[in-house]
Parts: C-alpha cells; structure tokens; sequence
C-alpha cells in the first residue's frame, strides 16, 4: 500500500475482518504469508512497528474508572506522546465531547466512548490506522467527523485501513475496496 | 513511558479501591484466625507464626492476581498495551510494580500488628517484615506469568492457584524459614541472601516471561 491509501474491508459477519486488522497490527501470526513495513517484516521490526501505528478496535479500549481526559493522557504517553490536561481537553472538544471530558467514562454512553477512542487520532501522529467497526454506535455527526480525519490523514500521506459494514465515502471517492469471501 | 503504566495502575486502583482493601482484610482475618483457634499457648502461637503469616500472604497474593490483566483484557485495553512502542516486558513491569504497591504493600505494613497476637519479638518482627519485603515482589513477579497464561480461560482463578503456588514453595521456605531461624536465636542472614537471590532472578525473568505468556494467550 502506497502513502495515501485507503482501504476498506468489508464482507459478512465472520468473514475475518477482524482477523485480518489484527494480524496487520502483529496480534495474530498469519497461517501464512507475512506483513511487511516499509519493507521488512513486522516480527522483526518488533517494538518498533509500533511507532508507526495505531489500532482501534471494536473494543474501546478506554478504561471505564478513568475520565475521558486521563484515558487520553495515559494512552498518548504510551505511545510515546506526552500530552498535558489542555491538550487532551482540546481534543476532545474536537470530538464533541467538551463538558463531559472529566467524567469517569463508564458514565458516557456508547457513541461518546467511541468518540473518545476517536480522539486518540487526533493526537498521534502515526502513518498507518488500523480502525476496526469504527462506525458502530456513532451518530451523523461523528461520521462526518471521521470521514474528515481520514481525509486529512491522507492528505498528509498517511495510511487508513478500516473493517466496516457501512460505505464510508471520502468527499473525493478515494477509496480501494477489500470485500473478504467466507 | 514506565511511569505512566504504573500511574495508570494506581489510579485504576484508587478508583477501585475496594478491591485491594478485600486483600488486606483477607490476609488479617486469616493470621487473626489462627490465634483465636489455637487458644493462649504463646509456644505454640510463636513457633507457628512465620508458616502462617506466610502462607496467608501467599493466599492473598492469589486474590489480586486475577486483577492483574483480566480487566484490561475485557475492555480492550490490554491490546493498546501490547501495541505500544516500548518492549513488553517493560509494561508487564509497571503493572506488577503497581499490583504489588497496591496489593502486598500493605500486607508488609500491616503483618507486625499482626505478629503480635503471636507473641513475636521485636526482632523477629523486623526480620518477618524484612523477609515480606524482599518476598512479596517475588510473589507478584511469579503470578503474574501465571495471570498472563490463563488469561480469557473460564475459571483461570482456580487455575491460576495451580499453577502459581507451587511455584511460590521457595519464597515460603525462605521467608519463613528466616523467621524462624530468628525466633530460635539463630542467624537469618543466609535465608535472607537465599531469598535475595530469588528476588533478583524473578525480576530478571519473570517480566520475560509474563511477556511471551501475553503474547500467546492475545493470539
């Protein structure tokens, strides 16, 4: 896949979507075959591969004790990025979560927790996003939101894989399409 | 980037606090127990008490390691660790840093009071602390590659305790055995560097091996 890409893997409910998101992001070992990064194979790339990604999947991911802000924090500076209070609040107001960023997050609702996972996009600045069933539980608006992040994230040459059942179409059409057979 | 494991864990642990405090309180009713069934016989109480003190911490580090990597694991969480750009390793001892601060710290805190329904010395109740120090990590060290191993498997907890106590044989010889060695005038120092040594490897390898084990039950 060149800079830019965006792919979109759809096919029916058990047809490995999921699997395959997972094996690009070094979870799963491939039955065969290997996943190569810049052109060498991501086993041996290790920690390293990571630096380069990140993975959202259809599991939030968001511990539910922590605020919204803390969540955004802690997974920003794990990933190599330290944000302070005011850069996690912002994007999360990006999101459409401002007045509800210090909240703990079992107390948002579906779509808001996904959208807090959405702002962990907004604060890495990784080539490669792997977004499982991102769309699940998001309302007009938020789509509209991601829709607009993958688009700047292409423009700035970035990589966008993302399972879905839903059509998600870029203003401009870019998109290739991956439907997996069962 | 290990700082923010450990934070996170501990904040984790504050908001949740009820559940290290029901290891405390299990590991004090348990000693507590002892005393209460054997009746007044300070001989009997004195020579007991560093086994029991022991094998109560050792049943009460089971209580916390089921916490260890199952909640992260059940909201999603655990994957975004593994996905970060520092080693494994590294992570899995942050979390254990912080299991044991929040779990068996207290334990050691507490064990003193508890030694004295045994009718233990000062002395001997420095070296049951000293030996709970040095222990306890351990403890924490080796469970966690038993948490890491039955990680998402129906009843890992009893699982968990099959596996893991065995392992924890040495640390309660040692720990225990320097109490002892102490209560009956003798020195403590070789169960010490005994127990030392085992600290050191279990640190060294522990972390590794917790590591692999994530990686393997992930797929």
């Amino acid at each position: 896949m060149q800079p830019g890409t965006f792919l979109q893997v759809t096919g029916a409910n058990g047809s490995g979507k999921t699997s395959l998101l997972r094996i690009l992001c070094g979870l799963l070992s491939p039955a065969e075959g290997q996943v190569n990064w810049d052109g060498t194979n991501i086993h041996s790339l290790g920690e390293e591969y990571f630096t380069s990604l990140t993975f959202i999947g259809h599991r939030h991911g968001i511990k539910d004790e922590l605020t919204a802000i803390e969540n955004l924090r802690v997974s920003a500076g794990l990933g190599g990025i330290e944000i302070d209070r005011n850069a996690a609040r912002m994007a999360l107001e990006k999101v459409g979560l401002a007045g509800r960023d210090s909240v703990p997050a079992r107390l948002l609702s579906e779509g808001q927790r996904r959208r807090v996972s959405l702002a962990r996009l907004l604060v890495v600045n990784t080539r490669l996003w792997l977004l499982d069933e991102i769309l699940t539980s998001l309302d007009k608006v938020a789509i509209s939101l991601v829709r607009s992040l993958i688009g700047e994230h292409l423009n700035g040459g970035g990589i966008a894989v993302v399972a879905t059942h839903q059509d998600l179409e870029l203003s401009d059409g870019r998109v290739q399409r991956l439907e997996l057979a069962t | 980037m290990l700082r923010w494991v450990v934070w996170r864990d501990l904040i984790l642990a504050w908001r949740r606090r009820a559940d290290a405090l029901s290891t405390l309180f299990f590991f004090v009713i348990v000693v507590s127990l002892f005393p209460l069934g054997i009746g007044p016989e300070t001989e009997l109480l004195r020579s007991i008490a560093p086994g029991v003190v022991w094998v109560a911490a050792l049943l009460a580090s089971m209580l916390s390691l089921g916490r260890l990597f199952a909640n992260d694991y059940q909201d999603g969480t655990l994957e975004q660790l593994m996905m970060t750009p520092q080693p494994l390793y590294l992570i899995v001892l942050g979390k254990v840093v912080a299991q044991w601060l929040t779990s068996e710290l207290p334990l050691v805190c507490i064990a003193p009071l508890l030694g004295v329904q045994f009718g233990l010395s000062n002395q001997t109740l420095g070296v049951l602390v000293v030996t709970l120090l040095l222990g306890t990590p351990v403890l924490s060290l080796i469970g966690s590659i038993g948490a890491a191993l039955t990680l998402g498997l129906r009843s890992s907890s009893v699982l968990v305790s099959i596996l893991v106590l065995p392992l924890y044989i040495p640390v309660l010889i040692f720990g225990a055995g320097a109490v002892e060695a102490t209560i009956i005038g003798m020195p403590a120092t070789s169960h010490l560097y005994l127990l030392s040594a085992v600290f050191v490897l279990a640190l060294i390898f522990a972390p590794w091996a917790t590591a692999a084990a994530l990686k393997i039950s992930m797929e």
